[in-house]
């Protein structure tokens, strides 16, 4: 991998990615800077919005708002749960794929697939009915359900590459040595699979933190996630450019962080295993 | 060998997921396809439901707002994939050289993926796009020019520019992941035959890129087919930026017309399950392998 090339080279090189890294990142940048300075100051020009002192007044106003930490735990409990719901049900399936393959398996991964590229706008009014019959409109286990039928194929998918991955021949090994289902599983098969459950948990909540349409169509102020609340900022009267800065580094802040370490699971994950 | 006992097992397993997915695709869309057919205003019980063949998918094709819609959701879609394709295979290019601070530049350009719709959406129109205090605004009255009404002149540009800007990431990422797959030697023994960096872009990098690219093109058409907070929080559908999805979104929920709503949905389904025959014949071939 690593090229002979001259320091010249490497010194452009550098350069102009260097240029571009921080072009496309300077959105996030401005609003993380726009959001320690005051109220006043965030409507200034870029330079006066440089000089203009520091403070942490947003975050205190937007973390003081009851409803800042309501959506931030909605956010949190929904992913997660989510995430979690369709791991006890993905996990399961995925495993008889990859170990118990069928003729049938290719066609039943396809189909799963194939869900997941349904457009949400062709089943909102059934989805939408359904949840007003079953009272589930702006409920948090309403939306944990949705998002987990959603992200199911994808669960299924990744948690069926890695499992794929797993040498049949170990599994062989271990039952020869009399181990059980049980053992098989507690002791051979997970510590084998926990670093793709992990990814897939990772990916998984990523996609359901950001989920917007759903999140935004099937809830109102009790159970809207940070996606929702972030949307309320739309409307001219709660235009303060601080304050939305604020909240908006804190509704993003958590998962840039879990996205740079899951890069190599996205793309294994957002391509079903077609690009590796 | 799977015996029958472990067969049956995993039939057991598997059970929960195919059930749940199965539920999740069939009863939504029968009841789409069945309101699709009917006469269907919530709102307005006084007006009879009836059965109504093909009139809602016919009304829905012939209404003033179809065509715009299409076009609309047509330059949306291939004014983000051209942008994201193109600088997307530029970008990985340059990310693959050797340079210092690979990592970190990585993470720079990655990060706009994670950022959750509605946060970019209403960055880019408040804090860069607006016409008095964005930042685009201050730059060019600094200038000596007149601010843009970005969002409202522009509207098309504007949402294109938000959108690329999530997707870009994604792109890039993708194909750099496929370039660094590269075989090396084949890349060295061409320079050292004399093939000049474009025929080697063109002869090689870019033959190997070409999987790559099209799994890029047809995951980003099924998600910007579907796009909703970027507009839905912009410019709400106004200034000539009604996607279809918008569209149909607008006449189930804003004007409660279920019936002529789900028929767009019916069209919405169909297109989407074209692009995805194509993605799906390239993943199942992966899988063969």
């Amino acid at each position: 991998m690593a090229r002979a090339v001259t320091p010249r080279r490497k010194a452009l090189n550098t350069l102009i990615a260097w240029t571009i890294g921080l072009i496309l990142f300077f959105p996030i940048l401005w609003i993380f800077i726009l959001s320690f300075k005051s109220e006043g100051a965030a409507i200034l020009s870029p330079l006066e919005v440089l000089r203009a002192p520091w403070t942490l007044e947003s975050y205190q106003i937007v973390q003081g708002r009851s409803d800042y930490f309501g959506h931030f735990t909605n956010s949190v409990v929904i992913s997660l749960g989510s995430t979690l719901l369709g791991l006890l049900v993905a996990v399961p399936a995925a495993w008889a794929m990859a170990f118990v393959p069928s003729a049938r398996t290719k066609d039943i991964l396809m189909w799963m697939l194939s869900t997941k590229m349904l457009p949400a706008v062709g089943v909102l009014y059934p989805i939408y009915l359904m949840f007003i019959s079953l009272h589930l409109l702006d409920t948090r286990i309403g939306l944990i359900l949705v998002l987990m039928l959603i992200n199911l194929p994808i669960i299924i998918w990744m948690l069926y590459t890695y499992f794929r991955e797993i040498p049949g021949e170990i599994l062989e090994a271990a039952r020869m040595d009399g181990a059980g289902l049980r053992e098989e599983v507690l002791h051979v098969l997970t510590p084998m699979a926990l670093p793709g459950l992990a990814s897939t948990v990772l990916l998984n909540v990523i996609l359901a933190w950001n989920e917007a349409f759903w999140t935004l169509k099937l809830t109102a102020a009790k159970a809207g996630p940070l996606t929702a609340f972030i949307a309320s900022y739309s409307s001219p009267e709660g235009l303060f450019y601080a304050k939305l800065s604020a909240a908006s580094v804190m509704a993003i802040a958590p998962i840039l962080v879990m996205g740079w370490f899951s890069q190599k699971q996205l793309v294994r994950g957002l391509t079903f295993g077609a690009v590796k | 060998m799977a015996t029958q006992h472990s067969r049956s097992a995993a039939r057991l397993m598997m059970a929960p997921a195919v059930t749940l997915l199965l539920g999740w695709m069939l009863v939504p869309l029968v009841m789409t396809l069945y309101f699709s057919f009917r006469k269907y205003l919530p709102l307005r019980p006084e007006i009879a439901q009836d059965w109504v063949g093909f009139d809602n998918y016919i009304r829905f094709v012939t209404s003033d707002a179809f065509w715009p819609a299409v076009q609309v959701t047509l330059i949306i879609v291939g004014g983000v994939l051209a942008i994201t394709l193109i600088l997307g295979v530029g970008l990985a290019l340059i990310l693959d050289q050797p340079m210092w601070g690979q990592g970190a530049v990585r993470v720079l350009v990655i990060a706009p993926f994670f950022v959750m719709p509605t946060v970019s959406a209403l960055l880019w129109k408040n804090m860069f796009m607006d016409p008095v205090n964005g930042f685009f605004a201050h730059v060019l009255r600094a200038l000596g020019l007149a601010p843009i009404e970005f969002l409202s002149q522009h509207s098309l540009g504007s949402i294109i520019t938000i959108v690329s800007w999530e997707w870009l990431p994604f792109a890039t990422l993708i194909l750099l992941t496929a370039i660094q797959s590269l075989d090396q030697e084949q890349l060295e023994a061409a320079e050292m035959d004399g093939a000049r960096w474009p025929s080697r872009f063109v002869h090689i990098i870019l033959p190997h890129l070409g999987r790559a690219m099209t799994v890029v093109l047809l995951i980003q058409t099924i998600f910007l087919l579907g796009i909703f907070a970027e507009i839905f929080v912009t410019t709400q559908g106004s200034f000539g930026s009604k996607t279809l999805t918008y569209l149909i979104y607008q006449r189930v929920l804003e004007s409660q017309n279920v019936g002529l709503g789900s028929a767009g949905g019916v069209y919405a389904i169909i297109l989407a399950n074209i692009v995805a025959m194509f993605l799906m014949r390239i993943v199942g071939k992966n899988l063969d392998a």
